[in-house]
């Protein structure tokens, strides 16, 4: 009456659960609706600056907590009754208070504590990002694609070279045969045979070209310097969700500028005072040695904490309205430690001047993470407004 | 070769010769990781939702730090459904066989156990893998997103069923009863006999009656009768998730009883296996005061209690003074309330070394001097209303709104608020129409808590 089941004595046919774990498909589950909350909060965490460590992979790292499935539980009492075992008496002190400050309440343990790293894919992020804050899409010059030639597949032929036989449709052609002439012993003949065919097209591009100009002089400390790069970063993920070619440029100036490529730029620091035409003067002679600006959309952005020499405000105003007709639009960044500063800066005037004589530009306050996605959005939004009224 | 074959129909044999009185158990050797799941899940085969893939993974962790291990889980039913690890060793599978008989014993007899399974038959395992075929079909046919919002409250009220009401239950009555409604039983008819005036018309009695008529504590069973715009299939997931949870209210109920007993007659068979080699019987032995034994070994002390030692002590100790015969009565009319109250005396208490302790939000934690009531309440306490607040159906509207009460002075304190919240919103999702909760604040005053996003 008692029956006894041993896995060896099946002849090694898997069970079912040998092939299948529901903990890991419900695991799944639980992960993928924390993508999703974490999705939810995207613009707040993506910003903190150390999530772009991993830029090169194109994913970013996210720690997120277990998710918790909310039961009615009772509130957590001042004193909680339990009963234990072992050696003690009444009175006894077991465990000491901790130190209030920093760590949780008594009733903080359970399910919703532990954490772990999620992996997120930037292209991914940035659709979402794009949904969420229903960012416009940027709009390219007119005039500004270029027709390239491109192979495109195009329908089929009888005869062609061997590498481009499409299998599927000949044995759809076999068969068809095969069913008109049912008395046939051929399985596939020469008339079955079916060969993609390539065709010469013309086909648009649009190629972009992103200038970051940065300043490194004394004053901008690692807190500013983080503000830009992650400015910088998103900005730039986002040119590159619109063009189908995107090259950079990286200017970093003091007093004078120099050109670097990205992984020097971000590590790159300067002495001394701030020139910003310099730097302009670098993004116009590199934009008329390397870039038509007739076959590519440009974009500059500048960071910098506003303060330049005086004696550079006509040459920096210069330099920067030279640069900008050619330019789709140019955006500055201020980067400050100080949460609630006017801008009231050297370089902020120039471009609320620029901003007057109706340029397309747009200017915005960084100082903590926080302000990382308006900026984004304010760029975004303010260049599709521009072009839609040019 | 196979030997722990072998030794199966002799311990069954024995236990029998002892007493036992079970259903046939059908044993199964599995792989550990399916132990583990089985012991997350609850049943082999169960319904998908996410909070299951985190308490595995909880599992897993607490699994690779070596500090669980899981040797077997028996299902009761006719026949039981054994599983045992196919990694463990010969010896520590022949005690879970010997441990095993005590559970099946135990479920058999115990009324707790006895009461449940007449009501929700004694297939469990088999009905729950259809309730998780049937949740399959509905992912198809609804998608995964409807069906887990489904489950997410269901599963989230699972221990807010009334075990006391019959399994199947019928809707309440829609009006009052007029008086010549008395049932026609052998009563009814002697009182309409009795001499004296007509009894009244009832005056409103063609007046709808309040629904509930009385405090709802099944609130599953409430939300799938009387939600205003539930689909049939959503109520199919309601009454799943109700039967699951009627069936494993009496092992929650009866832990401490039931693991001591199992491990009383698992140690007490193997004594009694002439036919096991000593050296044999000396290793089934080590594992055996793995099991049972304090949490805390000697001058150490543990915040919490082995209810497998716990149980054996207790049952060691009342066949010694009380006989078997009286025994096995207790085992079946108590659970772990009557059990504890009745029968830790404070000389077992002593003699294991159990306290009261009482910690502080500051996380201090001190040994506090309770008599042996006190400690008998704590240990009991997180057993209550099968381990959640008692949270009831006070009205539902004629629009359709619906008002739970929480029945605060049972739990002594009121919810947590945010918490709740959640719930509400779980369940404001399924009953389509609003929902509030009343309980009391950190100070003691009623509060009325709406969904978070309300």
């Amino acid at each position: 009456m008692m029956s006894f089941t041993d896995g060896d004595a099946r002849n090694g046919s898997g069970r079912w659960y040998e092939l299948f774990s529901r903990g890991t498909r419900d695991w799944l589950r639980h992960n993928e609706k924390v993508r999703q909350a974490v999705r939810d909060h995207l613009p707040e965490l993506v910003a903190g600056s150390d999530v772009l460590s991993d830029a090169r992979d194109r994913t970013v790292k996210v720690p997120v907590r277990f998710m918790e499935h909310y039961r009615f539980r009772l509130r957590d009492p001042d004193e909680q009754q339990g009963a234990g075992q072992g050696d003690a008496k009444p009175g006894d002190v077991l465990r000491p208070a901790r130190p209030v400050s920093g760590s949780d309440p008594a009733g903080g343990e359970g399910e919703g504590q532990v954490s772990f790293v999620l992996e997120f894919q930037i292209d991914d992020i940035l659709d979402w990002l794009w949904e969420d804050l229903q960012l416009p899409n940027l709009q390219p010059r007119e005039g500004s694609s270029v027709e390239e030639d491109a192979y495109v597949r195009e329908g089929w032929d009888k005869r062609g070279a061997r590498s481009r036989l499409d299998r599927r449709r000949t044995m759809r052609e076999a068969v068809k045969r095969r069913g008109a002439q049912p008395d046939s012993q051929v399985p596939i003949g020469n008339d079955d045979l079916r060969f993609r065919q390539l065709a010469r097209r013309r086909k648009p591009t649009t190629n972009a070209v992103v200038f970051f100009v940065l300043d490194v002089s004394s004053s901008m400390d690692e807190h500013c310097r983080k503000l830009a790069k992650t400015f910088f970063f998103w900005a730039l993920q986002g040119i590159r969700r619109q063009y189908t070619s995107v090259e950079t440029v990286f200017v970093a100036h003091t007093v004078g500028a120099w050109e670097f490529d990205e992984e020097q730029f971000f590590q790159v620091r300067g002495e001394g005072g701030t020139k910003s035409s310099t730097g302009f003067a670098k993004a116009r002679e590199i934009l008329d040695e390397r870039y038509d600006p007739a076959q590519y959309n440009c974009y500059l952005f500048y960071a910098t904490d506003g303060h330049n020499f005086s004696e550079d405000r006509a040459a920096a105003t210069e330099t920067v309205r030279r640069l900008l007709p050619d330019m789709n639009f140019a955006g500055y960044a201020e980067v400050s430690q100080q949460a609630h500063r006017h801008m009231d800066t050297e370089v902020a005037a120039i471009w609320q001047r620029l901003a007057a004589d109706d340029f397309p530009v747009g200017s915005y306050t960084l100082t903590s993470d926080s302000d990382i996605w308006p900026a984004i959005k304010a760029f975004f939004t303010d260049q599709a407004e521009r072009s839609g009224v040019a | 070769m196979n030997r722990l074959a072998d030794h199966i129909p002799r311990i069954e044999a024995l236990a029998r010769d002892q007493g036992l009185d079970f259903f046939p158990v059908d044993f199964e050797l599995v792989p550990a990781s399916f132990m583990m799941e089985v012991a997350v899940y609850g049943l082999p085969v169960r319904m998908p939702h996410w909070s299951f893939g985190v308490r595995w993974v909880y599992q897993m962790i607490q699994h690779r730090m070596g500090h669980s291990r899981i040797f077997e889980v028996v299902f009761p039913g006719n026949p039981n459904h054994a599983y045992l690890v196919d990694t463990n060793s010969l010896e520590e599978n022949t005690l879970v066989v010997a441990h095993v008989l005590g559970h099946a014993d135990f479920s058999r007899n115990n009324l707790t156990f006895a009461r449940s399974q007449e009501q929700v038959g004694y297939h469990i395992v088999e009905q729950a893998a259809a309730h998780a075929h049937r949740i399959a079909e509905a992912i198809e046919r609804h998608g995964a997103a409807r069906v887990e919002r489904v489950l997410d409250v269901a599963l989230a009220l699972e221990p807010h069923i009334d075990s006391d009401q019959p399994f199947n239950r019928v809707p309440y009555r829609a009006h009052a009863r007029q008086p010549d409604e008395r049932p026609a039983d052998e009563f009814g008819e002697r009182y309409a006999r009795l001499p004296g005036t007509a009894a009244p018309e009832l005056e409103d009695a063609d007046k709808p009656l309040h629904i509930p008529p009385h405090p709802e504590r099944d609130l599953l069973w409430f939300i799938a009768q009387y939600a205003p715009e539930m689909a049939d299939w959503e109520r199919d997931i309601f009454l799943a998730v109700r039967k699951e949870s009627w069936y494993f209210q009496p092992v929650f109920n009866c832990q401490i009883m039931n693991e001591g007993w199992a491990s009383y007659w698992h140690s007490r068979l193997l004594r009694e296996a002439d036919f096991l080699p000593s050296q044999f019987y000396v290793d089934c032995m080590k594992t055996h005061s793995d099991v049972v034994s304090p949490h805390a070994s000697d001058h150490q002390v543990a915040l919490r209690i082995n209810p497998y030692h716990l149980g054996y002590v207790m049952w060691e100790r009342l066949i010694e003074a009380r006989g078997l015969a009286e025994a096995r009565e207790l085992m079946r009319t108590e659970d772990d309330f009557g059990f504890i109250r009745n029968y830790l005396t404070p000389e077992i208490a002593e003699d294991l070394d159990l306290f009261v302790y009482s910690a502080s939000r500051e996380g201090a934690v001190r040994v506090t001097d309770a008599n042996i009531d006190e400690l008998r309440e704590t240990i009991l306490a997180p057993k209550f209303n099968f381990g959640a607040p008692r949270v009831v159906v006070e009205d539902l509207a004629a629009d359709g709104s619906l008002t739970l009460r929480h029945q605060h002075r049972e739990d002594g304190r009121g919810l947590d608020a945010e918490r709740a919240r959640y719930v509400l919103e779980y369940i404001d999702r399924i009953w389509r129409r609003p929902v509030r909760l009343i309980t009391v604040d950190g100070r003691g005053a009623e509060t009325s808590l709406t969904t978070a996003a309300a």
